[in-house]
């Protein structure tokens, strides 16, 4: 489904990308973790177009060079940001439909119902506080908010940055059956975590980032028993 | 006569015509982040394009009401389409350069616009036409036209529709949203280059009905009216709390009737040393005490952004 070769980032002489490949597979859940600075948010937001890249970045068969950034999700592509980017000024529920903004018509009215419905389920919480204003909302609230705002937009492709970061165990917990649900609805994801455990135990496959280079590639499993990732990755 | 009502209906007036002005300052900043000091020559463009649109169908023989309103809307498409042009050639190209930058484009951009108004237009003052009847009614031992009122009501229905637009729409709030992070607002699907155009689209045509309002108001138009008027506006707006849209409204009002009080009761207080010819100083008191007090603005932002 998405196909990146040679991926190269670079702020002014920094080289934080470069040059990695990797894929990921329609269905698939696939981790990406590396130490901090290692590259990972580089990576998705070359992914999101939010950032000048070199190399190949092949999305169901296009390039994703020929989209404008802002057309990245009607062709069902939708990114989580690193420290989840929720709108503070607008409600809960307002955040929610700016989620949905590039369905439109009927079928864009009918998807919206759908995707509220879908959301509040998954997030009862976000239901009580739909009028809130997002900015008051914990810390956890906002993350799990960025996702179900991700996905109002019924993307494939769902890219996530450290859904984890800054999260009590058991909010994270949550969002990681977030994450398995999202992903059993068959949405395709891409997983950028610290939490190398959690992430691999997520995952169906994992690469490993470090200075900008994939150091490791391999199923979620066997990158878990790992000795170089135990070592590095998991504390042991 | 009842010198406190005139003046404050005066004040609701001019404070009506200020907010119209303010909210343009006020969208664009907070898109952008950028004071667009070019926004009041686009004032004084909607002015003199109503001006020259009315005179001529007046002697075409087209009645007064057509006229005005052919005059309105003229003046809002040529401004609507300056606001366009100004944004595309001359911000769009700065965008994330340092904010020094598009500041000194802005007055450079003021400076394009009168002068190319003072070629278009002379440097004279045109006697600008009388739109509605000369109608006055008394309330609490004050008069307020017909002109009057039209003005505070035409500019409250303005309002009201922007303030609809922007809190009950999808387009509203892509304008929120982008306002906010235009990245994520992005991410979702939103062109934030349209935003922009359109937040400049607008200020610009809320500008055409100012500046036909002012001139209605006070019989005149002239090339250089652009230029107190946007300084003022834009106190009015900081005032209020620059980005804020309700707080350009509050601050337009505020400011309207500061002046006008001021204007009238400033020879009483000095003894007659200052005359209300002194009005115009009232609002760069205000800025300076905003500025120095509550750099924030009376409708200061009150959510806690947490992390
Ligand atoms: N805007 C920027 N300007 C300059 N250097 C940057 C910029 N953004 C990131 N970098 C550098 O690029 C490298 C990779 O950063 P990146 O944010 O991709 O790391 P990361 O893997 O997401 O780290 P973390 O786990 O801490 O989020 C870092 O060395 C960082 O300092
Ligand atoms: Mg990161």
């Amino acid at each position: 489904m998405l196909e990146v070769t040679g991926l190269a980032v670079a702020y002014g002489g920094i080289r934080a990308v470069k040059g990695i490949t990797f894929h990921v597979n329609a269905g698939e859940l696939v981790a990406l973790i590396g130490a901090n600075g290692a590259g990972k948010t580089s990576t998705l937001k070359a992914l999101a177009r939010q950032l000048p890249a070199a190399g190949s970045l092949r999305y169901e068969g296009r390039e994703l060079a020929e989209l404008a950034p802002h057309e990245l999700i009607r062709a069902g592509i939708a990114l989580v940001p690193e420290g989840r980017g929720v709108f503070a000024r607008l409600t809960v529920e307002e955040n929610l439909d700016m989620g949905a903004y590039s369905l439109s018509g009927r079928a864009g009215r009918q998807a919206l119902a759908r995707g509220l419905e879908r959301a509040y389920a998954l997030m009862p919480r976000l239901k009580e506080r739909r009028a809130q204003l997002a900015g008051t909302l914990s810390g956890g609230e906002q993350q799990m908010l960025a996702i179900a705002r991700a996905l109002m937009g019924e993307p494939r492709l769902l890219l996530l940055d450290e859904p984890s970061m800054g999260l009590a165990p058991l909010m994270v917990q949550k969002v990681f059956e977030v994450i398995r649900e999202v992903r059993a609805a068959g949405v395709t994801v891409l997983l950028v975590e610290q939490n190398a455990r959690l992430a691999l135990q997520a995952a169906d496959r994992g690469y490993v980032l470090e200075s900008g280079e994939v150091t490791l590639a391999d199923d979620a499993p066997r990158l878990l028993a790992d000795p170089r990732v135990r070592a590095a990755y998991l504390g042991e | 006569m009842d010198i406190f009502i005139q003046q404050i209906i005066n004040g609701l007036v001019l404070g009506s015509i200020y907010a119209l002005v303010a909210l343009g300052y006020t969208m664009v900043y907070g898109i952008l982040g950028l004071i667009n000091f070019a926004h009041g020559e686009v004032v004084m463009l909607g002015a003199l394009t109503a001006y020259s649109t009315i005179t001529g169908l007046l002697g075409l023989g087209v009645p007064l009401p057509l006229a005005a309103l052919a005059g309105l809307a003229v003046a809002a498409l040529l401004c609507m389409a300056v606001g366009y042009t100004v944004e595309r050639i001359a911000y769009r190209p700065l965008r994330g350069a340092p904010r020094l930058a598009p500041l000194i484009t802005a007055i450079g951009v003021s400076i394009v616009l009168q002068n190319g108004a003072m070629m278009v237009w002379g440097r004279n003052y045109h006697a600008f036409p009388n739109l509605v009847p000369e109608r006055q009614y008394d309330v609490f031992g004050a008069t307020i036209t017909l002109l009057q009122v039209l003005t505070v009501l035409l500019a409250a229905l303005t309002m009201a529709g922007l303030m609809l637009l922007v809190l009950r729409t999808k387009l509203g709030r892509a304008m929120r949203a982008t306002a906010e992070n235009p990245a994520i607002a992005q991410l979702m699907g939103v062109d934030v280059n349209r935003i922009v155009s359109l937040t400049f689209v607008l200020g610009s045509a809320l500008a055409a009905l100012a500046g036909l309002m002012v001139s209605a108001n006070y019989s005149i138009a002239h090339y250089y009216m652009g230029f107190i008027l946007g300084l003022k506006a834009f106190t009015a707006a900081v005032l209020g709390g620059i980005g804020n849209l309700a707080g350009a409204m509050v601050g337009g009002i505020l400011l309207g009737l500061i002046e006008s009080l001021g204007a009238g009761y400033i020879g009483d207080l000095t003894g007659g040393f200052f005359g209300s010819n002194y009005q115009d100083v009232f609002a760069f008191f205000v800025l300076i005490a905003v500025l120095v007090f509550r750099p924030s603005g009376l409708v200061g932002e009150k959510v806690a952004e947490r992390a």
